[in-house]
């Protein structure tokens, strides 16, 4: 029987390192910037509070001797710097010296990627742990702990209430994100850089500026993902590879969701749930059908992806500039 | 009268692009309440004056003073901030915004955004000025003059009392040209100074009230429109007297040469764009082609060229002897044998016909490639070819390898077109062959287009300006919305008429 109660949990868990990840990029994306680097900024963001956490857990010697604002300020402060330098360095690439940004993105993934394995590989050779793996488990308790009464309120607080504070934080940025794209000035011409830079720089708008605040923005709210990931989704344990393709999840979330990240709550959960769903399905032991169930969100997009083409609504669409490099000269 | 004083003086403003010399010592004064035409050739630095009071480029040297006090200029909102606005040729606006949101792109005004309060404002500026224009309507929606409607508000709205228009009739169709004239001549009287760049004689004299003239950037004088006639400024501008008519010989032994009837082609979205288009293009003629841009014109040339499916109809060839062959459903490269080219300028000049970053003799090529058995490329005849072409029509260019893309508007058209008719056509399909070209250019053109004509080619010409329209063709091919409103011969034709045959399906009947 399908147990509701405890896959919903499941899928949220599952969908908030997506739904960081699609909301860094819809901000980014409406700068005209396509950050395909996504997927090695969330590695990073994740490797670089673990590499916080880690050093902290250290210094501290044991448990009983760590402080709760610092065991979460550190990794979550070393997440946003990690995720920062690396949307820093897309910019520079990209706006600055106009390089190709799908090959920019691209390499940045792949670094990312390297990145976090390299220096996740170092750490496991420090703690000369038996296992490929590093566990933070003193840090990863301060993330992940709910509220205290969320137990008693039985399946509503399992449903509502059973999660760590960045997963309410994941929710809380998408709605804001919303808002300031949808309602404010600073939305109005951020959408406007993205559209048509142009005619955003003939209005007075710093084309630049706005493209590295958004990707800059973005990143560090992608690299939380990562963070959310080891620190409250994996238990604090980091060991290489497991963030897996989530990072391509959430590029493909933000065309699923047509660039709007108050969509992509309900969105990343779903996705969230297809992602998970073969392991509330009897598959038996073949293995092959469970790879088939896991193709589901990319099928979802593909699907989706057809259906707003066809209707070919223009608020549907891609911002109109995204991925090409700003000139001022060229008219 | 008492003397006015000027709102805004240029005094000696230079400026340098490279080695050319965009602007050098220019003086200009604009006055308020009076609409200022500023006329030059293409290239000749109007635009790149105007840019400079609009931020978009900033001065080697001189100075702008407004109001008698001396200013810096260094970004359009500096612009703003001394109430200058410039409306320009490509449309700034953002597609998927509304015309409100577009209106406030860029203000930095305190508080939240309530676009309800700054639709209301735009409503009351509507009203002042007679603008018809829905704020919150989306700007994809919109046609090309209720653009330019929101870029004027987008510039009142912020307070501006100098505007300047580039070419703002270049897209507008007589009717719409009328109504930005009553619209600019409401803000003229309400006490705004007015710029109008433009090369288009009857528009000087239509609207302004003075006139200043550019010629390769330098100022040659100005004065109050009433005391000067198209013959003296058109001296000024080109610098020596020139004739002003365009030559138009009689066709010559004009015999059927295609022959197209009731012509229906349908856009992918199975939108109508022709229906039911039937004429015959004389050998010997030039047949002109008028319309309001998006009247049918591409998908009629691109028919006959064999690039466009067609719903129904036919197309036929007739060739010397009087044999008659079906184009429908030939493929363009056999079509192209039979003597059909096809030159079409599109909007961006290199979007169809040359590749830009191919160097000249490359792009010779793109039409003589399949020639020759050998799996090498000839690359001599086409640089030959291309040493001719640019000999012959004067394209300033520094060599036959220098890349397309580099070279000005006027030269790629020149290219384009001369390598159309070095294929030797006997059907020559040429659209907006003078798209922003000057005079000088212009007239090249059109010469060689007569030159086609004696030869005894039929040319097809689909063309923008109607004044252009009625001096060179033979016949006029009036389309609307698709349908073929009417043709006349080109001599005697009124202008008023094929203007309205251009709005109206066979228009003359509103005349009475």
């Amino acid at each position: 029987m399908f147990d509701l109660i405890s896959f919903i949990p499941r899928a949220v868990v599952q969908g908030i390192p997506l739904l960081y990840g699609s909301t860094g990029e819809t901000i980014t994306e409406k700068s005209g910037n396509l950050n395909l680097g996504i997927p090695g900024v969330m590695y990073v963001g994740g490797i670089s509070g673990v590499i916080g956490a880690f050093l902290y857990e250290q210094a501290c010697g044991s448990p009983a001797n760590m402080r709760g604002f610092l065991a979460v300020g550190i990794p979550l402060c070393a997440s946003l710097l990690g995720s920062l330098l690396m949307g820093l360095l897309y910019c520079f690439l990209t706006v600055t010296l106009r390089a190709n940004q799908n090959v920019t993105g691209l390499a940045l993934t792949t670094f990312g990627v390297g990145f976090g394995n390299f220096f996740g590989g170092s750490l496991i050779k420090l703690t000369g742990s038996e296992v490929p793996s590093i566990t933070l488990s003193a840090t990863s308790a301060y993330f992940s702990r709910a509220l205290p009464f969320a137990g008693k309120l039985g399946w509503f607080g399992k449903i509502f209430l059973s999660y760590g504070f960045l997963a309410y934080l994941a929710i809380f940025l998408a709605l804001i994100s919303s808002y300031i794209l949808r309602r404010t000035r600073t939305g109005l011409h951020l959408r406007a850089v993205g559209e048509n830079p142009n005619t955003a720089d003939a209005a007075g708008i710093n084309v630049n500026r706005y493209k590295y605040r958004a990707t800059c923005l973005g990143s560090m709210i992608a690299g939380l993902g990562g963070l959310y990931y080891v620190m409250d989704y994996a238990c604090g344990i980091w060991s290489n590879d497991a963030f897996g393709d989530r990072g391509w999840l959430a590029i493909a979330l933000v065309i699923f969701t047509i660039w709007r990240p108050n969509v992509s709550i309900f969105a990343s959960i779903l996705f969230g749930g297809l992602y998970i769903l073969y392991l509330f399905i009897p598959t038996g032991m073949n293995l092959a059908i469970k790879e088939l169930y896991k193709m589901l969100p990319y099928l979802v997009t593909l699907v989706v992806l057809v259906i707003t083409s066809m209707r070919n609504k223009r608020e549907n669409q891609p911002p109109a500039a995204l991925g090409l490099a700003y000139f001022r000269e060229e008219r | 009268m008492e003397p006015k004083t000027p709102v805004v003086q240029m005094r000696n403003i230079t400026k340098a692009f490279g080695s050319v010399m965009a602007n050098e010592r220019v003086w200009l004064d604009i006055y308020k309440g009076e609409i200022l035409a500023l006329l030059g050739e293409n290239g000749s630095g109007k635009t790149t004056l105007m840019n400079m009071l609009s931020g978009i480029y900033f001065p080697d040297e001189g100075q702008i003073f407004i109001n008698g006090n001396e200013v810096v200029i260094r970004s359009p909102k500096d612009a703003f901030d001394h109430g200058i606005g410039m409306i320009h040729q490509h449309f700034k606006l953002v597609d998927v915004l509304t015309a409100a949101e577009n209106i406030v792109l860029g203000l930095k005004e305190p508080g939240r955004l309530d676009l309800a309060a700054v639709s209301e404002k735009i409503r009351a500026l509507c009203e002042a000025y007679g603008f018809d224009v829905d704020p919150d309507q989306k700007i994809y929606d919109m046609s090309v003059s209720q653009k330019q409607t929101v870029e004027i508000i987008k510039v009142l709205y912020r307070g501006a009392d100098i505007l300047i228009l580039d070419e703002p009739t270049a897209v507008l169709t007589p009717q719409e040209t009328e109504k930005l004239f009553a619209v600019l001549r409401n803000m003229r009287d309400a006490g705004k100074a007015i710029v109008i760049i433009t090369h288009k004689m009857n528009e000087v004299e239509e609207l302004s009230d003075r006139v200043a003239v550019l010629r390769h950037g330098h100022f040659i004088g100005d004065m109050p429109t009433a005391e000067t006639d198209a013959h003296e400024m058109t001296n000024m501008l080109v610098g020596h007297p020139v004739e002003l008519s365009i030559e138009r010989p009689d066709p010559v032994d004009p015999k059927p040469r295609i022959e197209v009837k009731n012509l229906t082609v349908r856009s992918i979205d199975g939108i109508l764009k022709l229906e039911d288009v039937s004429f015959t293009a004389n050998s010997g003629e030039i047949l002109g082609i008028a319309g309001i841009s998006g009247s049918g014109q591409k998908e009629l040339l691109e028919a006959i060229a064999g690039l466009q499916p067609v719903e129904s109809g036919s197309i036929c060839y007739v060739d010397d002897t009087g044999r008659r062959e079906e184009l429908l459903g030939k493929d363009p490269l056999s079509i192209a044998e039979l003597g059909v080219a096809l030159s079409f300028v599109p909007e961006d000049r290199l979007g169809m016909g040359l590749v830009g970053n191919m160097d000249i003799a490359a792009n010779m090529m793109l039409r003589s490639f399949r020639r020759g058995k050998s799996p090498f490329l000839n690359r001599k005849d086409p640089q030959k070819l291309a040493e001719q072409v640019i000999a012959e029509l004067d394209v300033s260019t520094p060599g036959v390898s220098t890349p397309v893309r580099r070279l000005s508007g006027g030269n790629v058209q020149k290219v384009l077109v001369g390598r159309e008719i070095a294929s030797a056509p006997t059907v020559l399909l040429t659209a907006y062959a003078v798209r922003g070209l000057d005079i000088h250019s212009s007239y090249t053109i059109y010469d060689l287009i007569n030159k086609q004509k004696k030869n005894g080619v039929a040319v097809i010409y689909v063309g923008e300006d109607l004044d252009v329209l009625l001096e060179l063709s033979d016949r006029i091919l009036v389309l609307c919305g698709g349908k073929v409103s009417g043709i006349v011969e080109g001599r005697g034709v009124k202008k008023r008429d094929v203007g309205l045959m251009m709005t109206r399906l066979g228009g003359a009947k509103e005349d009475a």
